[in-house]
């Protein structure tokens, strides 16, 4: 029910307060009223066709780095 | 796709079991319960408990919506339907839920019955643009994430004087039913649940924030790690409950950071405040009534209000005689200790709501196998002392 997908903003339609995003193949059309300030090229996370927030790139590699760390050490995450 | 492959890489896994089999204390257990539906069938289709050492367990949690709608709500919602004949919009997870005698939304609408499954509020109010002469009743369920969007939609109803519109309001909330599930006194005929710390909802907490949780943690002294849905996130986060608990802490940390912050989205929480306010009391499925655990729209949206504009009978209606959903909500039994898993219940014919659910753990269980290894992911509550 909570299920929500990270997708790429190719358009936006100010007018509307829509977006239209990439979703891997696929494009929808997705309400931008609860997120500000989104642009062409974002991340965000949709659910039931709403953006919920934008995905941080930067903590996103952040993460991904604790992955490979935690095989190294069981202080990185503190 | 992007934020999900990197997130299921088999080399990381392997990493990350590694360190939690050398991390975890083999002399005490870890149970973590998993709040949210959405990590229950992560933790299923990746296989993750496999991954995990035998004294590191996931216990199930009640964080999926259509498995803690009591019966009752769902008749009334029936009644919506036959009673007033509105057309009735809503989210396809509600649809094979069931109802009282035997009934659910579906076979409603197979004898009729006007219910259409929507993917998004938006849907409904085109249903209701496009159909001026009905009464249009968007069934909202959902916790914090799914909250926001109902409140747009209502506030776009009253913006445009949508007049044939209504919600039909049943969003819960996360922090309440995890303090329930803390409280519960122990009931006859089932063992004490017991819990060391939690795996904090994903997208729940990109709405709230992951500041909601601190008062948990800090008045039951239980960790919390916000986690992210995907096998790593799970995997990462159970890795810094279990290093929590080694050191003696219990604090709220966010594993799902690319996502979540401490504050949340400010701007649906505050359309979420304009338009709802809290229930006194809710019943939860397994809980039974839950103080301040539920949304109810405020007064300024009466007008929108469903349970205002029709006669809405509280109807109280009981599980089917034999289910385990209540206990198996609660974490304290298992799917495989209900007489019905796989006999007369599965994902065809469910006669409770969590065999509906992919989310629900009757469901998780026989879709990927569990119900094989009846002693596997049992061996938290009866195992090590």
């Amino acid at each position: 029910m909570c299920l929500a997908l990270p997708a790429k903003i190719i358009a936006i339609d100010a007018a509307t307060d829509m977006a239209t995003v990439a979703l891997g193949e696929v494009n929808k059309e997705v309400s931008l009223a609860l997120i500000d300030d989104a642009q062409v090229d974002d991340f965000v996370l949709i659910h039931v066709g709403y953006a919920l927030n934008k995905i941080s790139q930067e903590e996103a590699e952040k993460t991904l780095r604790l992955f490979a760390e935690a095989g190294l050490s069981g202080e990185m995450t503190r | 796709m992007k934020y999900i492959d990197e997130f299921r890489q088999r080399d990381l896994a392997e990493t990350l079991a590694a360190a939690i089999d050398r991390e975890a204390d083999h002399r005490r257990h870890y149970r973590i319960m998993e709040f949210c539906g959405g990590h229950t069938h992560a933790i299923f289709r990746y296989g993750v408990q496999d991954l995990m050492p035998a004294n590191v367990r996931f216990i199930h949690g009640p964080g999926c919506p259509v498995c803690v709608l009591p019966i009752g709500r769902i008749d009334s919602a029936i009644a919506l339907v036959e009673v007033h004949g509105v057309i009735l919009c809503t989210y396809g997870d509600m649809l094979r839920v069931p109802a009282s005698d035997r009934r659910s939304l579906l076979k409603v609408k197979a004898e009729g019955g006007d219910v259409r499954m929507v993917y998004s509020t938006q849907d409904a109010l085109k249903i209701a643009r496009d159909n001026p002469g009905r009464q249009v009743v968007f069934f909202a369920i959902g916790f914090e994430t799914t909250t926001p969007p109902t409140a747009v939609a209502l506030q776009q109803a009253q913006a445009e004087g949508l007049q044939n519109f209504s919600v039909f309001c049943n969003h819960v909330l996360t922090p309440a039913a995890m303090r329930a599930i803390l409280d519960a006194p122990q009931r006859a005929g089932e063992a004490a649940l017991a819990i060391d710390g939690f795996l904090g909802p994903s997208h729940v907490s990109t709405i709230i924030g992951s500041h909601a949780y601190a008062p948990l943690a800090r008045r039951y002294g239980k960790p919390v790690v916000i986690a992210g849905f995907e096998p790593l996130d799970v995997m990462q986060s159970a890795l810094m409950v279990i290093r929590q608990l080694n050191e003696g802490r219990c604090e709220v940390e966010n594993e799902y950071s690319r996502v979540v912050t401490a504050e949340g989205n400010r701007k649906a929480q505050a359309r979420v405040a304009e338009v709802f306010e809290l229930r006194p009391t809710f019943e939860w499925r397994g809980l039974g009534l839950v103080a301040d655990s539920a949304l109810r729209i405020r007064p300024e949206y009466a007008n929108l209000d469903a349970e205002q504009r029709f006669e809405v009978a509280a109807i109280s209606a009981s599980d089917v005689k034999g289910c385990e959903c209540p206990s198996i909500l609660r974490g304290v039994k298992r799917p495989v200790d209900c007489k019905l898993f796989g006999t007369v219940c599965s994902p065809e014919n469910p006669m409770g709501s969590c065999m509906v659910s992919s989310e629900g753990a009757c469901a998780a269980y026989w879709s990927y196998g569990r119900f094989r290894q009846p002693d596997d992911a049992g061996a938290v509550q009866e195992g090590v002392a």
